[in-house]
């Protein structure tokens, strides 16, 4: 047997995931990276389907074929199911697949929690989907504006199907952001700096960063309004000092970032496939970096463009206008990068490049009319049109879809081993144009002639009924190109030519390896000494097979991957990363059972499963890290590294960090909510207040400062080889401390928090505190649990240093929030209709 | 904006087929000058004027202080609209509203439930109708006649039908009509 067969056998054994029942368990990004695709693709026919429903309903006025109750159903699921179950779980499969083989690992940082977001996602995406069936879908739109999902104005469990079920699929979408972050910053091949890094990279990192802080004001907004729903908190009802545009403001600064957090993957996609067909480097490559960053900053600060209409001051709106009409730069910088690529290079045509100039087509379109809609005057006309749809279709489906399209094509081969039979490509792509086009082209026309949006139907009198019909007919004919597509992808997984490797004559590393590709995904871990969109698989392949890199011995069973210094790319650790496990599954489904037991407020399940999720939690992560200390290993050619758990940086530090950049995006977001109440909401100030009880936020702030005082000392502790048990009951006493304080604040001083937006918005903020207090006890349980199992040592530190990194910020933002508590009571206090 | 918008789609499409037809065109320009010809040249010389005049046919179309413009309330409720004239003696109309022609005339629109939009769009843009606040739309009918509004903001079930008439008179007339429906007992 040669060398690089025997590798392979032996790389094979120790990455793959079994037959049978042990699938469920599979923690491999491209296992996962595909179900995650392919599971997005279903919801994507199941959006589709809905989509049909509405062009039906529509295609002619006074249609008898759909009430309203079944239409509101209808098209809030067609919004839901796309934007949450579809483009973002697609775009996170793609970037799970392709991110480590573009970067050279051989997996992403925490495969059991891709394994877990999946399966978040999966159940989550069901119970949406699962409601439809019983006629209890969510009926108040995608964007769930307030009051009208309120309990009271929407008894019954729909809106709380949306709120509960999207909520799930988005915690899933931010720890997969917080690992693609991680993976991409600290798992890269040697010699990758990030300058050298191929452009897809950049897209991804900027887009999961933007998910980081995009997601938690939607996340905030949910539980606050399930917790309004379900509890009585009046966060946004006007008659008990709560104001429905907090909703909106919530909604929209996750909205807005939203779009482009959909379109830069797709747009990464582009800048990928584009160069391999001008058979040349992109141009641009760092004007292009720019502009992906110049985009999500500017992203952060339009919202306000979908709220034109709400009645903000003129010159405020001028504001966001000006800035909406700014993101117009950053695009255009992109998309003339890729026709100076084209123009530079020598262009061939293929079907990828087909929905490449679909994607010019449509999105440059769909990008003029968003010119004109963040004009404010045009903007008061057209908002809440069918002009706005039309619009949003262009931008989405040319900004996504079609991209997508091409990278289906460009990577399915990938995925296969096997090239595309043209027959089917070809009419399949004009179907879809000409479909799409007709459907949405003249839409913009119908919009202007006043037909609304969400209407079910209309009585004809209004003009709009030909260019209705036109739309419904061009919707089917879409569908059509749909369906065509689908057979191209099976046909060509059964019959498709198979070929060796690198098809395309390619220039990046997700193509210098076999396909389909192997479990281990490269056999060795190349060096890196150009940028590495420049690169040969065809002669980089054969010698990383043969072994001519980093890595390419197997050692003791270990799943091993490298980890490299986040600018430079020098290679600093052997990452070992977790094998095939069912804990993810069992976490998840866990999980779903708090999330169905909230939906049918059986509270006493779901506090029994949240204690099977924190007990199955720490359960996984007694297993993890490494019980010996192992020193300096070789690493191949001639670099000797130390293990993760020994070294510095390792990659939960970076995830613990990012995700508290989640968690104070939530805070932040929370903070804005009781200014923006205390500022704008009508029936304030509050007629009772905080009792101001000394002792007990005495209590709370000793215990809070007790924290990170004895997180450090346990830490002083273990370096010096003694025993951190002390260290760690200190910490476990100041948490108790806090603890007992805050529900003393929680259930005596502060008035029913039901009677109004103070006492609600006050009593999150302390809850929060509560919950990151209980948190860290959590964090104290596990050091003590794995101190004893020996998986600390002096050269192991990483447990500790999370929990005092854990500790900090439940301090600072405990005694933030603490402040803001009793601030708000003094400016209740001083504005004075109290006693 | 529809001619100025048709003009750059065609400026992208011409240079992408030219990228492909005409390649040794394509190659002459160099690369920074697509950069920076297409990526902020074309937005500098489009969007500075674009904004500046939106920005000043919005201010005009703002409700600046003003004597004499009459005031009518508008409150929108799941599924209809009232309006009231107060100037007039407090008449009401439901899912009917009175306008002078050729006089600004200030709505103030408020909600005493969900979300609404008012919306009348042969006459003015929308303003939304939102519970605890009140809005103010400044409208100038500048002919007789009847329009037709509805609600623009999803509000519920019967959103589809949450329509209204505009009937515009000329001002003595609206005085008339509305006066004699103040009378009414």
């Amino acid at each position: 047997m040669s060398d690089a067969l025997c590798r392979h056998k032996e790389l094979s054994r120790i990455w793959a995931t079994g037959p049978g029942w042990q699938r469920l368990g599979a923690v491999n990004h491209s296992i996962l990276g595909l179900r995650f695709m392919i599971t997005a693709a279903v919801f994507f026919a199941i959006g589709g389907v809905l989509a049909m429903l509405i062009r039906a309903q529509l295609a002619t006025a006074d249609s008898a074929f759909l009430g309203p109750e079944s239409y509101n159903q209808i098209f809030t699921m067609h919004g839901t199911v796309m934007m949450f179950l579809f483009a973002i779980p697609m775009l996170e499969g793609l970037a799970i697949y392709f991110v480590p083989k573009l970067l050279g690992a051989r997996d992403l940082a925490f495969p059991r929690l891709t394994a877990f977001g999946y399966w978040c996602f999966l159940f989550g995406g069901s119970i949406l989907v699962g409601s439809l069936l019983f006629g209890l879908a969510p009926d108040t739109g995608w964007f769930m504006y307030t009051p009208l999902s309120s309990d009271v104005y929407t008894p019954g469990i729909n809106a709380d199907v949306w709120l509960l079920g999207v909520t799930f699929v988005e915690i899933s979408a931010l720890t997969l952001a917080v690992e693609l972050v991680v993976s991409i910053l600290k798992m890269r091949a040697p010699g990758m700096s990030l300058a050298r890094m191929p452009i897809f990279g950049w897209y991804i990192l900027v887009t999961a960063m933007m998910m980081i802080v995009g997601f938690p004001p939607l996340i905030l907004a949910s539980v606050l309004l399930e917790l309004e729903r379900a509890a009585g908190l009046p966060f946004f009802d006007p008659t008990r000092g709560g104001d429905p545009l907090l909703w909106q403001h919530l909604f929209w600064l996750f909205g807005h970032p939203e779009v482009y957090i959909i379109f830069l993957p797709a747009a990464g996609a582009l800048a990928t496939i584009i160069p391999v067909f001008a058979q040349r480097p992109l141009i641009g490559y760092r004007a292009s970096i720019a502009a992906i960053i110049a985009m999500a900053f500017l992203s952060f600060g339009i919202w306000v463009h979908h709220m034109f209409t709400v009645g903000i001051p003129h010159l405020a709106l001028a504001f966001f206008s000006l800035g909406s009409a700014l993101v117009a730069v950053p695009t255009a910088v992109q998309i003339f990068a890729w026709l100076a690529t084209l123009a530079h290079g020598r262009p061939r045509f293929d079907v990828p490049m087909l929905y490449v100039f679909g994607f010019f087509f449509v999105f440059v379109l769909g990008g003029l009319t968003g010119v004109m809609l963040a004009m404010v005057p045009f903007n008061w006309q057209a908002h809440d049109t069918y002009f706005v749809v039309a619009h949003l279709h262009y931008v989405l489906v040319g900004g996504f879809l079609f991209p997508l399209l091409a990278a289906l094509y460009y990577w399915l081969p990938h995925v296969t081993g096997r090239q595309s039979v043209h027959r089917i490509a070809l009419p399949a792509f004009w179907l879809i144009f000409v479909g799409f086009n007709l459907t949405f082209l003249h839409m913009h026309w119908t919009g202007l002639l006043g037909m609304p949006r969400r209407v079910f139907t209309y009585d004809g009198s209004e003009g709009w009924e030909v260019l209705n019909l036109l739309s419904s007919v061009g919707g089917f004919i879409l569908t059509m190109g749909f369906a065509l597509v689908l057979m191209d992808v099976l046909v060509q997984r059964r019959f498709g030519k198979r070929f060796r490797r690198d098809p395309w004559r390619a220039a990046t590393l997700d193509w210098a390896m076999p396909t389909p590709p192997a479990p281990y995904t490269f056999a060795a871990i190349p060096e890196i000494d150009r940028r590495a969109d420049g690169l040969e698989p065809r002669r980089l392949g054969p010698r990383l097979a043969a072994g001519d890199g980093y890595l390419a011995r197997a050692r003791k069973g270990w799943q091993e991957t490298l980890g490299v210094h986040m600018t430079t790319g020098a290679p600093e650790q052997i990452v070992v990363l977790p094998r095939t496990s069912h804990l993810p599954l069992y976490t998840a489904l866990a999980t779903g059972l708090v999330v169905l037991a909230l939906l049918v407020r059986a509270y006493e399940v779901a506090a029994f499963g949240l204690v099977l999720v924190v007990g199955l939690m720490l359960y996984t992560a007694q297993g993890a890290g490494q019980k010996v200390d192992h020193g300096k290993l070789d690493a191949g050619r001639g670099v000797a590294l130390p293990v993760h758990t020994e070294a510095a940086e390792p990659p939960p530090w970076w995830a613990l960090i990012f995700t508290l950049v989640a968690d104070a995006t939530l805070f932040a977001s929370l903070v804005f909510g009781a200014f923006y109440l205390w500022l704008i909401a009508p029936a304030w100030p509050p007629s009772e207040v905080m009792e101001a009880r000394w002792p007990a936020l005495a209590l709370v702030v000793l215990g809070l400062s007790a924290g990170p005082i004895a997180a450090r000392a346990a830490l002083q502790r273990l370096r010096s080889g003694g025993s951190v048990a002390p260290w760690l009951v200190a910490g476990g006493l100041g948490v108790l401390a806090a603890g007992v304080g805050l529900l003393r604040l929680l259930t005596d001083a502060l008035p029913d928090p039901t009677a109004h937006g103070y006492a609600a918005v006050t009593f999150v903020l302390l809850a929060y505190v509560l919950l990151h207090v209980a948190i860290a006890a959590l964090f104290l349980l596990s050091n003590a649990m794995r101190f004893a199992a020996g998986y600390l040592s002096p050269k192991r530190q990483l447990d500790l240093r999370l929990t005092r990194l854990w500790q900090d910020y439940t301090a600072a933002t405990g005694l933030i929030a603490l402040a803001l508590a009793l601030g708000l009571r003094e400016l209740a206090l001083t504005s004075g209709t109290l006693p | 904006m529809f001619f100025g918008s048709l003009v750059l789609f065609a400026l992208v499409m011409v240079a992408l087929a030219l990228t492909f037809l005409c390649p040794n065109w394509a190659r002459r320009v160099s690369p920074a000058q697509w950069i920076i010809g297409g990526g902020l040249v074309l937005p500098a010389l489009v969007l500075p004027p674009l904004v500046a005049w939106a920005l000043v046919a919005g201010e005009r179309l703002l409700p600046l202080p003003g004597q004499g413009v009459t005031r009518i309330e508008v409150v929108a409720e799941q599924f209809g609209w009232q309006f009231g004239y107060p100037d007039q003696g407090g008449a009401t109309t439901v899912n009917l509203l009175h306008l002078p022609a050729g006089e600004p005339v200030d709505l103030h629109i408020t909600s005493t439930d969900v979300i609404h939009s008012f919306w009348v769009p042969q006459l003015a843009g929308k303003l939304d109708a939102i519970p605890g606040k009140t809005n103010v739309l400044r409208l100038q009918a500048d002919r007789t006649g009847t329009f037709y509004g509805q609600c623009a903001e999803f509000c519920g079930i019967g959103h589809a039908f949450m329509r209204f008439e505009v009937e515009v008179r000329e001002p003595d007339d609206f005085l008339r009509v509305v006066d004699g429906l103040a009378a009414e007992p």
